[in-house]
């Protein structure tokens, strides 16, 4: 590195970057797409249920069912059908009409006055499993508020002597954009990082403009740095691009360190700089390394990085195949700073972690990327 | 219609498609890889949930109640914690996910009859594991409730919620997930197949050797959809056989009815991928247009997320999508056991944009030919 020479670093610099200006899809993908993307996630993913359609089987109208159904009418999170018979209920259920269904049987307001068992029927389509928890978890709210409030006007006993008072940090409305949104940015830099940068050095090694600059003065240390500067601003640039639209278009709170986040993704986009510089020298030939760069870092980065499911949930194998995933790391920074804060111990953890997979894909490049021709 | 000639063109479409490597490997590798990845670590199911226990009252209603805890499957209790300022690390660095509190007025208040309160403080960072872990906890509260109150011997009113469900009895992701990437896969494969299919022949050359021979143009366009739509049934057969064996995921209705949607929506796909191919004039650009079209096709499908909770527009625009009528046959199918009538609203959306997409890549076809 001694002999790193400042006019052909430059050269090179200026070569590649005239290169990616020409090319227009090279922009598009660094700007284009992080707008198409996030406004794809951020409003098309969504676990907030809302009005939810639910059917309300009274058998035998009375007051007691009457304010029941009143507590489902007006809560936010149903929009209560009404039936007076189950099989007519089950039938929507079968048809996908209604979500879940409420049943109260004919001697449901009887047993509830002569103080017996007054058991409610409930019935959900558990086909997408996670949203019918949370019907189901809404359901048992709406149903218990209505119970408290029953058993406090008639002057009974506490229904529940023990009150949950859920106080959530971070996100209080628990808005799934707020989750999604910050760990969107690690998908879009890993596409823009290795997608972009895998595909686009394979086409040198295609079109065999690689070889022309082997023959160049150029030294190995000067020919990668010289490569990478220019995708490595364009990916910031697309990174910073992200942070503006999702403070300011999906209004997710940034609560820690600007600096902070400025420092670590310049560390992951390293990473995804130098994985998809891997994959170019492996594979040498834009579909290969775009099939590649699609199986080893946007698919990873997706399903096994916490963004969207996860990590403790999933079996013990797949959980230690998440630590070889760098976007994982990246995923828990900008979830952190994002939403907490700037929590040293698990930025720290993450950053140096992120810091190790650097040292060692580069030296995996370096190793890989050889002057001469096979 | 010279069908001789088109089942010929078939027939080079297959044997171009097997023995090219790069199309080998996109119908081999990706598939299994996604479908192991997704099948076994796509999972909402939330389990040993990591929260820690703040008990400030020693009586013997409070350890009853963290002793519940201890022995749910859904939680892990990790740490016993006595002071406020301990909370916080261990909620900020994502130690634990919960911080149950019971304050030292606890069994005084339950005892008097007054309401006690139960303070669990969350991190709201991953919104939906937080909402579930609520519903766990409020289930164990509910049921702490019920006996103490039966122990007191206060009857009051004996109301319960007696919840079942329907198709999915144990609530399992997986179940899910897995009829989902059946479709997800047979719309990969077959639109990555079709897309390439002219534009390699562009690129090689051969494109303008197959329009000096006697077929016409829609002889073509036939003769390029046929190796998609049989490799998109094999495809889609294949995993379908998987999901039963390896995941053990119920088939419960017609297969007749599943065989017609797959059908109807290997043509919407096969008509896309056409489509993208007439436009592409490189492997390049059709493997870029594929991925254009995939990404909000999925995102779009209620593959993960639920169409429901989309703003308004976006559920308009999902109704372009064949992919989410698809989803609704494959699981209608698998799990609620549906047949034909029940299905019939899924068929008709998929006959027509299989109409628009073929119509159009033919149009395209010919405009692109001469």
């Amino acid at each position: 590195m001694s002999s790193l020479s400042s006019m052909r670093l430059w050269g090179m610099i200026r070569k590649e970057s005239l290169q990616i200006l020409r090319d227009p899809s090279s922009i598009a993908i660094a700007f284009v797409m992080p707008v198409v993307l996030l406004f794809l996630f951020g409003y098309g993913v969504s676990l907030d249920a809302k009005h939810i359609p639910v059917g309300i089987v009274i058998e035998q109208p009375d007051t007691a069912t009457q304010s029941l159904a009143g507590a489902f009418e007006r809560s936010e999170f149903f929009r209560p059908l009404h039936f007076d018979a189950i099989q007519s209920a089950q039938q929507a259920l079968d048809e996908r009409k209604i979500e879940g269904i409420v049943w109260l049987r004919n001697n449901f307001s009887a047993s509830l006055l002569a103080g017996h068992e007054a058991p409610i029927g409930v019935i959900i389509n558990g086909v997408d499993s996670n949203q019918a928890n949370i019907t189901q978890g809404y359901i048992q709210g709406t149903w218990l508020a209505w119970l408290e409030h029953y058993a406090a006007s008639r002057g009974q006993p506490l229904a529940m002597p023990v009150s949950l008072q859920q106080r959530v940090w971070f996100n209080a409305a628990l808005s799934s954009q707020l989750f999604l949104v910050p760990g969107l940015i690690a998908i879009i830099m890993t596409l823009i990082g290795s997608l972009l940068t895998a595909m686009v050095v394979a086409r040198e090694w295609e079109r065999g403009t690689m070889e022309a600059l082997m023959v160049t003065p150029l030294r190995k240390s000067e020919l990668l740095i010289g490569k990478l500067a220019p995708y490595f601003i364009l990916g910031m640039g697309g990174m910073l691009f992200s942070v503006a639209l999702a403070v300011w278009q999906f209004g997710v709170p940034l609560r820690g360190s600007f600096w902070l986040l400025l420092v670590s993704s310049a560390l992951f986009m390293l990473v995804a700089l130098a994985i998809g510089l891997l994959i170019s020298i492996v594979s040498k030939n834009q579909f290969m390394a775009g099939q590649l760069a699609i199986i080893v870092t946007f698919l990873p980065a997706f399903i096994l990085s916490g963004f969207l499911f996860d990590i403790n949930s999933m079996p013990g194998w797949t959980q230690v195949i998440t630590y070889l995933v760098p976007a994982r790391y990246f995923v828990a920074i900008v979830q952190t700073l994002f939403l907490a804060g700037d929590v040293w111990p698990v930025l720290l953890a993450n950053m140096a972690a992120l810091f190790i997979m650097l040292l060692f894909f580069f030296s995996l490049v370096w190793r890989k990327f050889r002057k001469r021709l096979d | 219609m010279a069908f001789r000639l088109i089942f010929a063109l078939a027939i080079k479409e297959f044997l171009a498609l097997l023995r090219d490597k790069r199309s080998r490997f996109v119908i081999i590798v990706p598939p299994i890889v996604q479908l192991l990845v997704f099948s076994f670590a796509a999972t909402y199911d939330i389990n040993n949930v990591p929260v820690a226990i703040y008990n400030e009252d020693g009586s013997e209603a409070a350890r009853e109640l963290v002793s519940r805890i201890e022995g749910s499957p859904n939680f892990q209790v990790i740490a016993y914690i006595d002071r406020d300022s301990d909370v916080a690390p261990l909620i900020d660095n994502r130690e634990v996910l919960l911080v149950l509190h019971i304050g030292q007025r606890f069994s005084a208040n339950l005892i008097q009859g007054r309401s006690a309160p139960l303070q669990a403080i969350v991190d709201g960072r991953n919104s939906n594991t937080a909402m579930i872990a609520m519903n766990y906890l409020r289930s164990i509260v509910l049921d702490y409730n019920r006996n103490w109150l039966a122990a007191q011997g206060q009857g009051g009113s004996q109301v319960n919620l007696q919840t079942r469900a329907w198709y999915n009895e144990n609530l399992q992701s997986r179940w899910f997930i897995v009829p989902g990437i059946v479709a997800l896969l047979t719309l990969v494969v077959t639109l990555l197949v079709t897309a390439l299919s002219v534009a390699r022949e562009r690129e090689a050359g051969t494109f303008d050797q197959l329009l000096v021979t006697p077929l016409r143009p829609l002889e073509i366009l036939i003769g390029k959809a046929i190796p998609g739509i049989v490799i998109g049934l094999l495809e889609a057969t294949l995993i379908i056989v998987l999901m039963v064996i390896l995941f053990d995921i119920p088939l419960r209705g017609s297969l007749g009815a599943l065989y017609l949607g797959i059908v109807l929506f290997l043509l919407s796909a096969v008509g896309v991928g056409l489509m993208i191919s007439a436009i592409a004039a490189t492997q390049q650009q059709a493997v870029l247009g594929a991925f254009l079209f995939l990404v909000p096709a999925v995102i779009l499908s209620g593959f993960s997320t639920p169409i429901a909770n989309m703003p308004q527009l976006v559920q308009w625009l999902t109704y372009l999508n064949p992919l989410r009528y698809f989803l609704i046959i494959v699981r209608g199918v698998a799990l609620e056991g549906n047949s034909y009538a029940l299905l019939i609203n899924q068929y008709w959306p998929m006959v027509v944009i299989a109409s628009i997409t073929l119509t159009l890549a033919g149009w395209l076809f010919r405009r692109r030919m001469y």
